[in-house]
């Protein structure tokens, strides 16, 4: 029906042209501005957390296994979006305030770290001990063998998994315009709330948000030819 | 060049090795044989600490390890730079080529040059007969042309002692000969070399001395000819007859 109603009417069509063309300079430029920068920073800082977290998980010191433990417990068991709304909405009241982009960051920066740490505490441990062994000998410290012997060989077996980590953080930053970082998708709001054209602004942010992780796609096969050098096939 | 005291090493309740006391002279080739599980490459771990003696004392090359007292990192780390060690598997890391397998000691770890080493790195691939793999990646080696890598890779730390851990188990029967070849090679240059191995034709043709071991102890130790030709132990002897019973099958 709506459908129907929609191309019969060629004034109608004009005007969601219209507004489909005037809405998508600004959606791009959000996308720009932070939702892709959102998304980069927090992938960095959160790949270091998952670092750290992954070699205190595999520590053989029980404190740092217990902090690690805890950490990964307690994001992966509460909703991102609570631990937004904590950080932002909730931390204020304890005299904590926080801009929305950054507290949007620490969020979740936190919520890869501690998802991506599995992921490197698998990898890690998915390379042989003969590796391990192979480096001492040759008189490498711990963090030599780790440096150049495992780290390397353990992000090309990461790639996937870190690979899907990094699309679901890309769309879960539109959970940020809930904190009121004007990221895509709370531009998408304000302009659908001046024009109440919703399927149009929704429908358009989707798109975008598909081609960003479709780009990203292409970039992790490249990612994984490139490691994908030195084994077999 | 070895002078190894009262080693003993348990893995939990189990004692592999109750007691092993064996002095090696520079230059020597060991060749330690004996039933699986009779502590052979335990023993050999022991010498460069992959696994940590439950006590005794190992001194190499001047430097001594007295595992009855606890080892800071930095004196484990110490130890093993006076040994090297190929193993069964090879433990070749394949996400460098070949010459950075053998550089990678050397310019990482001792800080070497890096030109230096890389030259070096070439004249060792020369002498294991693998001049053109330098740019090749492990896994387009065969497996006897990996572990001539590893001996290289061993090679290229300059070591006092050189440990092989069954160096040719892995291999298809066809490739173990050149690996030996090249192990012979290094036995005759004076190398210091404690090799465990099933390959009882290397031990009468290259070994010095071979040792004899079960259940974690040395049981008869002297020259090939006296060890293969007139072992003294019912132990020795049973072993022996064992591997020429399925010669024959």
């Amino acid at each position: 029906m709506y459908l129907n109603s929609i191309f019969s009417n060629p004034e109608r069509m004009e005007r969601l042209g219209d507004i489909a063309q005037s809405s998508f300079l600004p959606l791009i430029e959000a996308a720009v501005q932070f939702t892709l920068p959102l998304s980069v920073i927090s992938f960095i800082l959160g790949l270091f957390l998952a670092v750290l977290t992954a070699l205190a998980r595999i520590s053989t010191v029980r404190i740092l296994q217990w902090i690690a433990r805890v950490y990964v417990s307690i994001i992966r068991g509460t909703p991102l979006l609570v631990q937004l709304f904590i950080l932002f909405y909730g931390l204020p009241t304890v005299g904590v305030t926080i801009d929305p982009f950054p507290a949007a960051v620490i969020g979740f920066s936190l919520n890869v770290g501690a998802y991506a740490s599995e992921v490197i505490r698998a990898a890690i441990l998915s390379i042989p001990k003969g590796q391990w062994e192979a480096a001492n000998t040759i008189g490498m410290s711990y963090s030599q063998a780790l440096r150049r012997v495992i780290l390397p060989q353990a992000s090309r077996v990461s790639v996937p998994p870190l690979s899907n980590t990094f699309i679901s953080l890309v769309k879960d930053t539109s959970l940020a315009a809930l904190i009121l970082v004007t990221e895509m998708f709370r531009v998408a709001q304000q302009i659908a709330a001046t024009n109440y054209e919703f399927l149009l602004l929704y429908g358009q942010a989707a798109v975008i948000y598909w081609v960003i992780c479709f780009s990203l796609s292409l970039v992790q096969g490249q990612l994984e030819n490139r490691f994908d050098r030195y084994v077999s096939r | 060049m070895i002078s190894i005291t009262n080693l003993h090493k348990s893995f939990g309740e189990l004692e592999v090795l109750k007691g092993i006391d064996v002095n090696i002279e520079k230059g020597q080739t060991i060749v330690v044989i004996g039933p699986s599980g009779s502590g052979k490459t335990t023993f050999l771990r022991c010498l460069n600490i992959l696994e940590k003696p439950s006590a005794g004392t190992v001194e190499i090359g001047g430097l001594v390890a007295d595992f009855s007292k606890p080892m800071s990192k930095k004196q484990i780390m110490a130890f093993r730079k006076q040994s090297a060690m190929v193993f069964q598997h090879y433990n070749l890391f394949p996400h460098m080529t070949v010459l950075e397998n053998i550089t990678e000691g050397p310019v990482t770890v001792q800080k070497k040059d890096k030109k230096q080493a890389e030259q070096k790195a070439q004249a060792l691939l020369e002498k294991v007969g693998l001049s053109d793999k330098a740019d090749a990646y492990p896994y387009q080696l065969s497996g006897g042309q990996q572990q001539r890598v590893g001996i290289a890779r061993a090679l290229a730390l300059e070591p006092k002692v050189m440990l092989f851990d069954e160096p040719t188990s892995a291999l298809d029967p066809e490739l173990v000969g050149e690996v030996l070849q090249v192990m012979k090679d290094l036995a005759s240059e004076g190398m210091t070399m404690v090799v465990v191995t099933h390959e009882m034709r290397f031990a009468k043709g290259a070994a010095d001395e071979v040792l004899f071991m079960d259940s974690g102890r040395i049981v008869e130790r002297g020259t090939p000819d006296a060890v293969f030709n007139r072992p003294q132990e019912p132990r020795t002897q049973r072993f022996l007859n064992l591997i020429q019973n399925t010669d024959t099958i």
